[in-house]
């Protein structure tokens, strides 16, 4: 009897770390449909994920059941979305583990985190002044810091990638200075998977005084994050790229530095009492949320940070850095791939072109087996212009994959360079 | 599968592989560039115009198999044709490959284009040469603007 008690109790703990990928998937109906007879292999996940049940469930519960506005109302209501609203910061501020929910302001997405802070510092910024970034990043960790370099004079600096696709590390330190103002750059890659040294790069900023803003837009589905270790001013995240509801992210921000910058947005919430003559701003985090925000993603976001911590994301990241040297093995057997972005650290991403083949009728034959892959420039075309290609096809993982998916991706890839011999 | 045969036929790879009349034409007196932004696609084309007569066309730059094929078969399609008929051609290639063929119209080779419209996604690489090619003989200068299919 003993005996027998101590075998389940093993087998137990076993069940418990195995990463059960079948009952994964079984989270998301999206996934339950099939393609052209097969069930779908969804693998452009770098662009948005498919969102678990339990994130639906929370959007449709709150419309349902609870939808009202928030910070305003005295009925129950109004109470309700308020502290369902307030509750999902919580979620967010552990998913991030930040100091304070102070720290976590509400925002579109990634994108528009980034803006919000490159448009509050213009404030910071005069001529001459500069701004760095990386040859690796999204157009949306470029554009906001050109308008604000147009609007001021500041120079932006763009430390170069090697030819794995990695930053060119002593570029970067050479060009941090008294100049630089702030530094921006992506945690991950979404164009080739690059992991940043951004433990280094962060130390690398701040030995010169320079803040730090992260684009965490493709850590945040991948990897445990952990700002306070980390030390950067800034962190931006996305929702939807972390099986969240798109429209809505979050910025992190440290206390003393969102006190520092002005708002960005004016509107309703934002204020503490407003007179024609003068206004005075409310506190953090509400100082940066102007006008009513989107209640519904923010609780589905809290979802999803909770539906991310059950399944435990250091399991997630271990299962996905397997299932990425599966892929990455499979594809470099096929004829005429070439991987593009080989960096040392990689997450999450498969990008590559065929000889001969266009990544648009590789996508078309591949979407034709049932297997969804991007095909183009990913919004990197900076990146694109390093390899001297016009664009890629990316087969993006999430952390509900399968290597038979990558294995229909892998036999999709070898009829594709037969069709176009 | 069969679907992705209609779309990818004999007569579009072969015209990918080995597109015809691709080049700079040295005769040419109307030219325009063409840019699909979304993929990245990028074509020249260049017309000799002789009155009312699109005498030569020629074009290069680079694509998908879908985009050079229809550069390349557009290239043959209108060649001789007066600048009217090569209009009237884009507008009834336009509707074959958005689903809604003009009836009665012999669509000769570029009939193969008809699987597009199977794939709304790839219509605007079908598309990037005629738009292109109408820029350039709307143009009264030499040069036109660059098009766009986004």
């Amino acid at each position: 009897m003993a005996i027998a008690s101590s075998g389940i109790g093993t087998a137990d703990i076993e069940t418990a770390s195995a990463y059960d990928v079948e009952r994964v998937r079984a989270d998301f109906p999206l996934l339950r449909q099939t393609i052209e007879g097969q069930p779908v292999a969804y693998l452009d996940n770098a662009a948005t994920t498919q969102k678990p049940q339990a994130v639906i469930d929370a959007l449709v519960r709150f419309y349902t059941e609870d939808c009202s506005n928030i910070h305003r109302s005295v009925h129950r209501l109004g109470e309700r979305a308020t502290e369902q609203y307030e509750a999902a910061r919580g979620k967010v501020r552990t998913f991030l583990n930040a100091a304070s929910e102070r720290e976590i302001v509400f925002v579109r997405g990634t994108t528009e985190g980034i803006n919000l802070v490159a448009q509050s510092f213009r404030s910071r910024l005069a001529a001459g002044d500069e701004v760095l970034i990386t040859g690796l990043e999204h157009h949306s960790n470029i554009v906001p810091w050109q308008l604000a370099c147009e609007a001021t004079g500041a120079n932006l600096k763009v430390a170069p990638l090697n030819e794995k696709g990695e930053v060119d590390l002593d570029a970067y330190r050479g060009l941090l200075g008294s100049r630089t103002k702030i530094t921006a750059f992506a945690h991950i890659s979404n164009a080739l998977g690059t992991v940043n040294p951004i433990e280094e790069m962060i130390r690398a900023a701040h030995a010169q005084g320079v803040p730090v803003l992260v684009d965490g837009a493709q850590a945040a589905p991948h990897l445990p994050l952990d700002v306070r270790a980390l030390d950067c001013e800034f962190y931006a995240i996305s929702g939807h790229k972390m099986y969240g509801p798109t429209g809505i992210g979050a910025l992190y921000g440290k206390e003393k530095w969102l006190e520092r910058l002005p708002p960005w947005q004016g509107g309703g919430d934002m204020i503490r009492s407003v007179t024609f003559e003068k206004t005075t701003y409310n506190e953090l985090p509400y100082k940066f949320e102007a006008g009513t925000p989107n209640i519904a993603g923010t609780i589905g976001l809290g979802a999803a940070c909770d539906y991310l911590q059950a399944l435990g994301r250091e399991r997630i990241a271990r299962y996905e850095q397997t299932l990425l040297a599966y892929g990455t093995e499979l594809l470099c057997g096929v004829p005429g791939l070439r991987m593009v972005g080989t960096a040392a650290e990689k997450a999450g991403v498969l990008s590559f072109t065929m000889a001969g083949v266009h990544p648009h009728d590789v996508g078309t034959v591949l979407d034709s087996l049932g297997v969804a892959v991007r095909a183009g420039h990913h919004c990197a075309q900076p990146v694109m212009d390093r390899f001297a290609i016009p664009a890629t096809t990316r087969a993006s993982l999430g952390l509900y994959n399968t290597r038979a998916e990558l294995d229909r991706l892998a036999a999709g890839l070898r009829r594709v360079g037969e069709m176009f011999r | 599968m069969s679907q992705l045969g209609d779309l990818y036929q004999e007569l579009i790879l072969d015209h990918s592989k080995r597109p015809r009349n691709f080049g700079r034409l040295a005769g040419a007196n109307r030219m325009a560039e063409g840019f699909n932004r979304m993929c990245g696609d990028k074509i020249t084309i260049f017309v000799e115009v002789e009155g009312d007569i699109v005498k030569d066309v020629h074009f290069e730059g680079s694509g998908c198999a879908i985009s050079t094929a229809s550069a390349s078969l557009l290239t043959g399609a209108v060649k001789g044709k007066t600048r009217a008929e090569a209009e009237t051609l884009f507008e009834n290639f336009h509707n074959l490959v958005t689903g809604a063929p003009t009836p009665g119209v012999d669509f000769g080779k570029l009939a193969v284009f008809a699987g597009v419209s199977e794939y709304p996604a790839r219509v605007k690489c079908a598309s990037l040469a005629w738009h292109t090619l109408h820029s350039a003989l709307a143009a009264e200068a030499p040069e036109a603007e660059p098009v766009s299919t986004e």
